[in-house]
């Protein structure tokens, strides 16, 4: 008897430490993709023109192709991707566990996420600021008229603390009704709840799209009150992956820089310039360094197209959402997209 | 653990303790238990704070002191967006009370009056009450918010042209906006009065019951009482000047100016608790009234107990008994319940730290103070009426 539960009681012992000196985290986030074969991506449940599924469960969004051109340039094929859908509140905790190896959801690329999340930002894909939209009958030009207007928010995103900056700063008194679901605070905007609805502008294009009555119903007002850089992240301590999603962003950006598209990759493959031919790998060997295949970048942009195609076929002006380039121009063409050079 | 006194087959008696006793070994696997959950606590805190470390998580309950820099849209007292993080979560604390305070009292006298109509010999009422018990308790209470609130926002006037009830009281899907009084000297002394109101007409009740006892004789309680408070509260108001002033709301643009409103939020959720929590407790009253035995009011008529009397005296005090206890745990479904709210867009506590989750990282901390409230509001309850139902109980002499 006594022998017994002496015994049991060291194995408990024994076992809790065993548990507890277990690591973190282990593995790097490359390998464990090249062995399961598919990248996992976190998106968004459902924003039109980022991250979308359509009734046979095809994704399709800016953020989507973002997570294809990945898993393109490391497995050499963009569908092998498992979706994962997140709402804002979810995303971080995800990635932080490590359910998901990337978040490409329009998330806004701030300090404290960076500093204090345990995560990295990867890029911009997508220049934003917060905008306001409201029912066109109201006749209203500007967000600065909005004096004590309700205001519908969805939480668990930065918008809430910009709308109480600019309330402030401007004295409109603005009062905030924060729902937690992108759908409560929409049908809430559309059934009279509030007299305003904000977001990100490229969102509330979105919505308005494809949730009004009648979109010309409803007008986005001119005033952007923020700063919203959208990119993906990915988990911090693991500065190989991080390096592979960059990368991977910045060829998306510099095919477009040298005129190579979805359509003409392959013919590109022959071209004397020497920027070309070390960006799609056919004359120096670029993934070696990253721990890809020569071909990574010609597999991304054959998937998905270079990044000006991929802005253009979710949300450009002749997609659905209709939203001019803007800042999301080439650095070339007076916008703010400029990628560091593959060499 | 002494030696057992007298023995019947004189076991050895030097040792005070051994394996085989069954007291020791209870000790034992007692602290054993002890000591597993107390390595399984500790292996998760520290897991979590290892891990935390490991990916660059901060931690800490230090962000509660900084300023929280977002507005709340309904608050019962003043706050500003750039006030600490702990005053956000206040407020959050508050409204989530203030649901549950309302709903309690309004569930409470809803399913009293539902319990007692099962009995009604009335088969339309009966009936009536019977059907309500069985729609609301079968539909989920999520649902019913989800509902009440659509509905709401629906059926009301835009937000920024509500419509107006006799120029007093407004009506749209921004909430319902109805007159306050102005605070002046006169609503001060007529608060004040009331409470003395309130005080007298203890003491006149009390004095009636020693005259009962004492006489046998009935005195009337209830209208010197009302009377008492109504009075006490008049002259308190009378003093102050009997200021008439009120602070009517006017539509202002987008919002109401002056008077006081009710957001269509918390309606719904106050709607949707209420209705659904109350048909539990009809069925709660309906079990404590069957369960006192039909002699017993019929004892009471032999005694000539008027029927009120009987319902007051008799019925009532045996039927508290039964149902004081499952009512508690409808109060505290409903107090649980009202984290639903966050759905609907009520501001409550959970609401609040949703926001502050995903401002600061603070996931763990946060969870933790939402259980903490939750906790703490919970045992409260239980306590209170756990302080009740001793009260209400059988006195053994």
């Amino acid at each position: 008897m006594k022998k017994s539960l002496s015994r049991f009681a060291l194995s408990t012992l024994l076992a809790a430490g065993a548990l507890t000196a277990l690591p973190a985290h282990a593995g790097k986030t490359l390998d464990a993709i090249k062995q399961r074969g598919q990248l996992i991506c976190g998106v968004n449940t459902g924003l039109a023109g980022f991250s979308a599924a359509d009734s046979q469960g095809n994704w399709s969004g800016l953020d989507v192709d973002v997570c294809k051109a990945i898993a393109a340039a490391i497995l050499g094929d963009a569908n092998k991707v498992k979706w994962v859908p997140l709402n804002a509140q979810q995303r971080f905790t995800a990635l932080q566990s490590g359910e998901i190896d990337i978040l490409s959801r329009n998330t806004t690329w701030t300090l404290t996420r960076d500093a204090s999340l345990g995560l990295n930002f990867v890029g911009v894909t997508y220049y934003d600021g917060q905008g306001f939209m409201v029912p066109a009958k109201l006749k209203l030009k500007s967000a600065k008229q909005l004096k004590g207007a309700t205001v519908c928010v969805q939480s668990g995103t930065t918008t809430e603390k910009n709308l109480t900056d600019f309330s402030r700063a401007n004295k409109l008194d603005m009062k905030p009704v924060v729902f937690e679901k992108q759908e409560a605070s929409t049908s809430a905007y559309f059934s009279g709840r509030c007299v305003a609805f904000t977001t990100d502008a490229s969102g509330l294009a979105s919505i308005r799209n494809k949730e009004a009555k009648d979109p010309k119903e409803h007008v986005i007002l001119p005033d952007l009150i923020s700063k919203e850089p959208l990119g993906p992240a990915v988990r911090r301590g693991d500065d190989e992956f991080f390096a592979i999603a960059k990368w991977v962003q910045n060829a998306l950006i510099e095919a477009e820089d040298y005129g190579i598209t979805q359509a003409n990759v392959e013919t590109m493959m022959k071209s004397d310039n020497p920027a070309i031919g070390r960006i799609l790998g056919s004359t120096e060997d670029t993934g070696k360094l990253l721990g890809l295949d020569k071909s990574w970048a010609a597999n991304a942009i054959k998937a998905v197209g270079n990044y000006g195609e991929i802005f253009e076929r979710n949300v450009g002006p002749k997609s659905a959402l209709g939203l001019p380039r803007g800042m999301n121009n080439l650095w070339s063409s007076g916008g703010l997209m400029y990628a560091p050079p593959i060499r | 653990m002494t030696a057992p006194a007298a023995p019947p087959r004189t076991p050895p008696a030097q040792r005070d303790w051994s394996w085989r006793s069954r007291h020791v070994r209870g000790l034992l696997y007692q602290l054993i238990a002890l000591v597993i959950i107390g390595l399984a606590i500790w292996f998760l805190a520290h897991n979590t704070l290892t891990n935390m470390r490991v990916r660059g998580i901060q931690s800490g309950f230090d962000f509660l002191s900084s300023p929280a820099g977002f507005d709340i849209g309904e608050r019962l007292v003043p706050y500003e967006s750039n006030d600490p993080y702990w005053m956000a979560f206040l407020i959050g604390i508050l409204n989530t009370l203030r649901v549950a305070i309302v709903g309690i009292v309004l569930t409470t006298i809803l399913g009293t009056l539902l319990g007692i109509g099962r009995f009604s010999h009335n088969a339309l009422v009966r009936g009536l009450c019977y059907a309500y018990v069985e729609l609301f308790r079968n539909i989920p209470v999520l649902l019913q918010l989800l509902m009440w609130y659509l509905f709401l926002i629906q059926a009301l006037p835009m937000a920024g042209e509500p419509k107006s009830i006799f120029g007093l009281f407004y009506l749209g899907a921004g909430g319902l906006a109805y007159p306050v009084p102005v605070w002046g000297l006169g609503q001060a002394l007529a608060a004040g009065g009331a409470l003395v109101g309130v005080g007298l007409a203890f003491l006149w009740a009390r004095k009636a019951r020693l005259h009962f006892e004492q006489t046998g004789q009935v005195r009337p309680v209830l209208l010197p009482s009302l009377g008492l408070v109504i009075g006490c509260a008049l002259a308190g108001w009378l003093a102050g000047g009997a200021p008439t002033a009120w602070n009517v709301p006017k539509p202002g643009g987008f919002s109401m100016e002056g008077g006081s409103s009710l957001t269509p939020e918390f309606i719904a959720v106050l709607l949707g608790l209420t209705l659904y929590t109350a048909s539990y407790v009809a069925e709660v009253v309906r079990a404590g009234i069957a369960s006192v035995p039909r002699g017993q009011g019929e004892a009471a008529s032999a005694l000539g107990l008027s029927k009120g009397q009987q319902m007051r005296l008799v019925s009532l005090p045996q039927a508290l008994r039964v149902i004081i206890p499952p009512m508690t745990n409808q109060f505290l479904n409903l107090t649980k319940n009202s984290s639903l709210a966050v759905a609907i867009g009520y501001p409550d506590v959970i609401s609040i730290s949703n926001t502050a989750i995903n401002q600061t990282g603070r996931a763990v901390e946060c969870i933790s103070i939402i259980m903490l409230v939750y906790l703490t509001t919970s045992l409260g309850t239980s306590a209170l009426m756990n302080w009740y139902n001793k009260r209400a109980a059988i006195k053994e002499r």
